[in-house]
């Protein structure tokens, strides 16, 4: 028996059969659900080969430092050890990649600029032996001062983090330790101010939250023969990898070929690269295959953060609840490199006034370069913060005008035709007073849910759960309200496109579609859809879904909530490009023998050529014969602007989305301990392609928003060091902290988008974090202006 | 690393003697963490998994004979009885794979401070048996904690059992985390009733460098409750009773600031917790009948 030689546990065909039919707006089973749960599937880290080698990364103890020297000469004397790299073994003049800004460099050179910054590589042939000799390599720092705020980002005397910036948001942000500034300006602030009956000002900070998927950075690289490299990736966004991996490797784009593989979820942290270089350049250098897997240690410091931020908000009102006007200053920490730095400021600042109308604004978000952890793209991306600071804004001008929160932002919700902060008019739909009003009038959860009938507590229904810290005393319901805004597909001028390539053919006398596309599916469920939107246009029951790979153009990011959109999307356009094609044939084969091919709408059902009236004209088999036909294409949504630099005016974004939600938690107010009762949720998706997926993607991020109100939170010492890099001391939501989310789903169509649908990933991690807080508020009478709130916080003064 | 496999007890003892800084490993649930995050590198690993005594365990008339292997699930579906503070700690612990696989043994061989099922043993009264090749050994547990994660075991012993004495009265247990299950302690606490001695012991977790007893407050209170005549009476206690009782164990604490809380707030949840199981307890006991019967149906002399 020959010896496999190829790589194992690769990505494989998806198909699904007469079992899994479903068109659009139907819930059918997802292609990869039964793998998953069986554990079958196979994950980036599961992936083998043969005479493969393991890498490991040895990364910067220091949050900034000068390296002075490095020796590897102990590391590679170490048996079973084929290569130790630095950055003088960097092959190209290219040796720094990056989102937007080519910032970070594959390996450190001359000096580290946040902890856990990769600094060498080692490829052995066991995992333990790379990293037994990686802890062998002698590395000399010098530390240097850390800049890990505001003050110490600007101070006079501040370390630049990168010096001799060229890129271009260098020429307008006003202090290089700046990566982004985007103010936004648009009415009279000062004469509004005026008219005020009452101004609330506010003072809120956001801690870094991590995405905490649980598949970690793993991948493969295996040279090939032409001197390129195959790489077997999990990953957000293939092409835009392969645009940043390919330069610093020396290679053209052509020979580094990649191939997605098992992703376990996102959420914005495989938008930058982590081992993907160094896996190649291992696999280069030995030319042997090489694999690298983070743990969860190790995965803490591979992937960004959420941008941790200190919000600084006015809101000016009249007695009868009107927003005059609103000012904000919003500083988000970038950490060491830009990652998606620019894009968050650009969303935070034009989504800083939230879903209201406000005539008047002066809006300012700006990211800074410091020594901090680097912190990109996570789901909300800037909104997130922006939300939390101004709902809580919301509820303070309710409470000092004496009115009821959710009136007062019913009365100042935007609606159709309303106007941004960036003099966007709103297009589509925006149900703001709408969705307000149904979580509203949601029933509540019963008082005292934590009674038993013989009036005995379960402590599982109670703060504290299971670790029996109440039996009722000390508790007191709380309950809280919030909407959020938050833009679909990418913004600001950006040339957002997907590409399909949908092929239909017979096989087995069956016609079967096959949908090829580079769209990370990361668990969204994003091939489900396509499945469903290739039945619905082409109507077949069949459809085969290929691996994602490069072989077909860039899909775009698996992020913004743009993936239906805009790949759904491309699939849709590409599919009827298909069937006109299939028309086509079918009126060259048979159109002399029934008037309808030539005068009638003709239709793809049931594997038939019919009718708009119904009538059968020939089924797709026969219209096929042994003759494929195919089709690949570019689609784009509709063009977006930059914003203006001085006053961020500008159509900045595609479509916006919108959810609210009202939190129940029950707080013990001794021990500062919080239960989330229930966390009900009303969105707007323009139109459920696939309702099932849809309530998962709201409940999901609905928890993901309750993590950040109370648990998740990258810690960092003064030294910028990270405190809490495990799943032991960065929490995130069991199942017992996860509260019953009804969920009310609205399809109001947004008549510019495939299907009118609206992205739908992101909206519900915006409003879940502040209406838990506002609930906890209402529990305790407590101001609790930063998030996530600890036990400490309720308790203390 | 070399991974030993004793078959039998004695084939460990002489293991661990010719090995002193062999790790010994049963569930797994703490020592393969540390090896994982190499934190760790012990250079031999002993496996005590073949042992099936250190899974069993016998109830005497006095005490609860614990194997050291013995997991925190069988304690709770077993031995809610006799060990009704361990039991409720013991649901505290991890996830249920965890509750599967982690034992008291493995609790106190790593001693850590915010171990969950210290504080229910300070609170019971326990001791510890420690063998070598020289020999058994009995350490009652208030001086098996030493540091932190320091324990009173010589480097060429072995935790065969824990010994624990069965309950007489009402047990509780409470443990702060900031996250309703799976989850750390910031701070613990344990408390049982011993009607036969008329005493109350309490024991406090993750406040101090080791577990430890809140010996003061334990004073004060049996004091109070004999003065009072409340053995015998069973009536309410006194407010001020309970508050200066929990005032007396959050002073018995001596916590640090981390990452999963201040010293400030343990002290304080400390206190909270001390005032309210105090209160569960001794309403069990009211509703038991003062003694004559016990929460969970153990009968007394």
């Amino acid at each position: 028996m020959a010896s496999p030689t190829g790589p194992t546990r690769t990505p494989a065909k998806l198909h699904q059969g007469a079992d899994a039919e479903g068109g659009v707006g139907d819930s059918p089973l997802r292609p990869d659900g039964t793998l998953k749960v069986t554990g079958e599937f196979a994950y980036s880290s599961d992936m083998w080969h043969e005479d493969m080698l393991w890498g490991c990364t040895l990364r910067s103890p220091y949050a900034h430092a000068e390296i002075v020297s490095i020796d590897t000469s102990e590391a590679l004397e170490q048996a079973g050890v084929y290569a130790v790299l630095t950055y003088d073994d960097l092959p190209a003049e290219v040796k720094k990649y990056g989102l937007e800004i080519r910032d970070t460099p594959a390996l450190a050179h001359g000096r580290v600029r946040h902890h856990g910054e990769p600094v060498a590589l080692v490829a052995a042939d066991h995992p333990e032996t790379a990293r037994r000799a990686a802890a062998r390599i002698k590395v000399e720092y010098k530390e240097l001062p850390v800049v890990h705020d505001e003050a110490s980002a600007l101070a006079e005397d501040a370390p630049l983090l990168h010096p001799g910036r060229d890129d271009h948001h260098a020429p307008h942000v006003p202090h290089p330790n700046i990566v982004h500034r985007q103010p936004i300006v648009r009415g009279d602030v000062a004469s509004a101010a005026e008219r005020a009956d009452v101004i609330v000002t506010g003072e809120y900070e956001v801690g870094m939250q991590d995405q905490a998927f649980l598949g970690p950075e793993s991948g493969l690289a295996v040279p090939a023969e032409d001197g390129g490299v195959d790489l077997y990736i999990a990953t957000q966004w293939l092409h835009s990898d392969l645009r940043q991996i390919a330069p610093v490797l020396g290679l053209p784009e052509e020979k580094v070929r990649m191939t997605l593989s098992g992703v376990g979820g996102a959420f914005g942290g495989r938008e930058d690269l982590s081992m993907q270089i160094h896996a190649c350049l291992l696999a280069l250098r030995t030319g042997k295959p090489v694999k690298i897997v983070y743990n969860r240690f190790e995965s803490f410091f591979g992937h960004v953060h959420r941008h941790p931020a200190k919000l600084w908000y006015e809101h000016g009102a009249t007695r009868d609840g009107k927003l005059t006007h609103m000012k904000c200053r919003i500083v988000l920490d970038g950490g060491a490199y830009a990652s998606a730095s620019p894009a968050v400021v650009g969303n935070a600042s034009s989504h800083a006034a939230g879903p209201y109308e406000i005539d008047n604004v002066e809006i300012e978000a700006l990211a800074l370069y410091t020594n901090n952890p680097p912190c990109g793209a996570m789901r909300g991306f800037g909104a997130v913060q922006a939300c939390f600071a101004y709902e809580a804004q919301m509820d303070k001008l309710a409470a000092e005008l004496g009115m009821d929160p959710v009136e007062f932002r019913q009365r100042n919700a935007m609606s159709q035709g309303s106007v941004m902060p960036t003099g966007q008019t709103v297009d589509a739909p925006a149900p703001v007073a709408e969705l307000l009003r149904r979580v509203k009038s949601m029933p509540l959860p019963m008082e005292k849910q934590w009674e038993n009938v013989g009036g005995r507590a379960d402590v599982r229904a109670l703060p504290g759960g299971l670790s029996n810290t109440t039996h009722g005393e000390g508790v007191v319901r709380g309950v809280g309200y919030a909407v959020g805004i938050k833009n679909v597909c990418f913004s600001e001028g950006f040339d957002d496109y997907s590409t399909a390539r949908v092929r239909l053919e017979v096989v087995g006398g069956e016609p079967v579609a096959v949908v090829h596309t580079a769209m990370a599916e990361v668990g969204q469920g994003g091939i489900t859809v396509h499945s469903q939107i290739a039945r619905t246009e082409l109507g077949v029951t069949r459809v085969t879904i290929l691996p994602a790979d490069t072989q077909v153009g860039s899909a775009g990011s698996t992020s913004a909530s743009r993936q239906t959109y805009m790949t759904g999307g491309a699939v849709k356009h590409v599919c009827e490009l298909v069937r006109e094609q299939v028309l086509r044939r079918g009126r060259e084969k048979f159109g002399t023998y029934h008037p309808a091919w030539a005068t009638a709408e003709l239709l793809l059902e049931g594997g038939k050529v019919v009718t708009d009236g119904g009538e059968v004209l020939a089924s797709l088999v026969d219209v096929l014969g042994d003759e494929p036909v195919e089709a690949e294409d570019e689609w784009r949504h509709r063009p977006t602007v930059p914003f203006d630099l001085e006053t961020g005016q500008g159509f900045g974004h595609v479509q916006y989305s919108f959810a609210a939600h009202r939190a129940v938690v029950e707080v013990d107010t001794e021990l500062g301990l919080v239960k989330v009762i229930e966390l009900a949720c009303a969105q707007d998706v323009g139109k459920a392609m696939n309702p099932q997926a849809v309530v998962g993607q709201i409940q999901g991020g609905t928890t993901q928003g309750l993590g950040l109100a109370v648990m998740e939170e990258i810690l960092v010492d003064p030294k910028a060091k990270v405190r809490n890099p495990s799943f032991t001391d960065y929490l995130i939501p069991t199942i017992l902290d996860t509260p019953t989310i009804p969920v009310d789903v609205l399809e109001l169509a947004d008549e510019h988008a495939p299907y009118g649908l609206r992205g739908a990933g992101e909206a519900p991690t915006l409003s879940s974090t502040p209406a838990v807080m506002a609930a906890i508020r209402a529990a305790t009478g407590k101001a609790l202006p930063r998030v996530p709130v600890r036990p400490e916080h309720i308790v203390e003064a | 690393m070399e991974f030993l496999r004793p078959a039998t007890w004695e084939e460990a003892l002489a293991a661990k003697a010719e090995h002193p800084s062999a790790v010994p490993i049963a569930g797994g649930t703490d020592v393969m963490v540390e090896i994982n995050f190499d934190h760790r590198r012990p250079t031999h690993l002993m496996d005590l998994n073949r042992i099936r005594d250190l899974h069993e365990w016998e109830v005497g008339d006095e005490t609860v004979r614990l194997g050291a292997s013995v997991p925190y699930s069988k304690i709770i579906d077993q031995l809610a009885t006799e060990l009704p503070g361990l039991a409720l700690a013991s649901h505290t612990v991890g996830s249920p794979q965890i509750r599967n696989r982690g034992s008291v043994g493995g609790n106190l061989g790593a001693a850590s401070p915010a171990g969950d099922s210290h504080p229910a043993l300070l609170a019971a009264g326990a001791e510890v048996e420690a063998e070598s090749v020289r020999g058994t050994r009995f350490i009652p547990v208030e001086e098996f904690y030493t540091g932190v994660k320091r324990n009173a075991l010589a480097e060429d012993e072995l935790i065969k059992r824990v010994h624990i004495k069965k309950a007489d009265g009402p047990q509780q247990f409470s443990k702060v985390g900031t996250r309703n299950a799976m989850v750390i302690a910031v701070c613990a606490f344990g408390i049982a009733l011993h009607p036969e001695t008329r005493t109350v012991r309490a024991g406090i977790g993750s406040a101090a460098p080791t577990p430890l007893r809140a010996t003061a407050a334990e004073e004060f209170l049996n004091a109070a409750l004999e003065e009072g005549g409340y053995w015998d009476s069973g009536k309410v206690i006194a407010p001020s009773v309970a508050r200066q009782f929990a005032e007396l164990c959050s002073g018995a604490c001596n916590p640090i600031d981390d990452v999963r809380g201040s010293a400030a707030y343990r002290r304080r949840a400390v206190g909270v917790m001390a005032r309210r199981t105090l209160g569960w307890t001794w309403e069990s006991y009211r509703a038991s009948g003062m003694g004559r019967t016990t929460e969970g149906g153990a009968q007394c002399a």
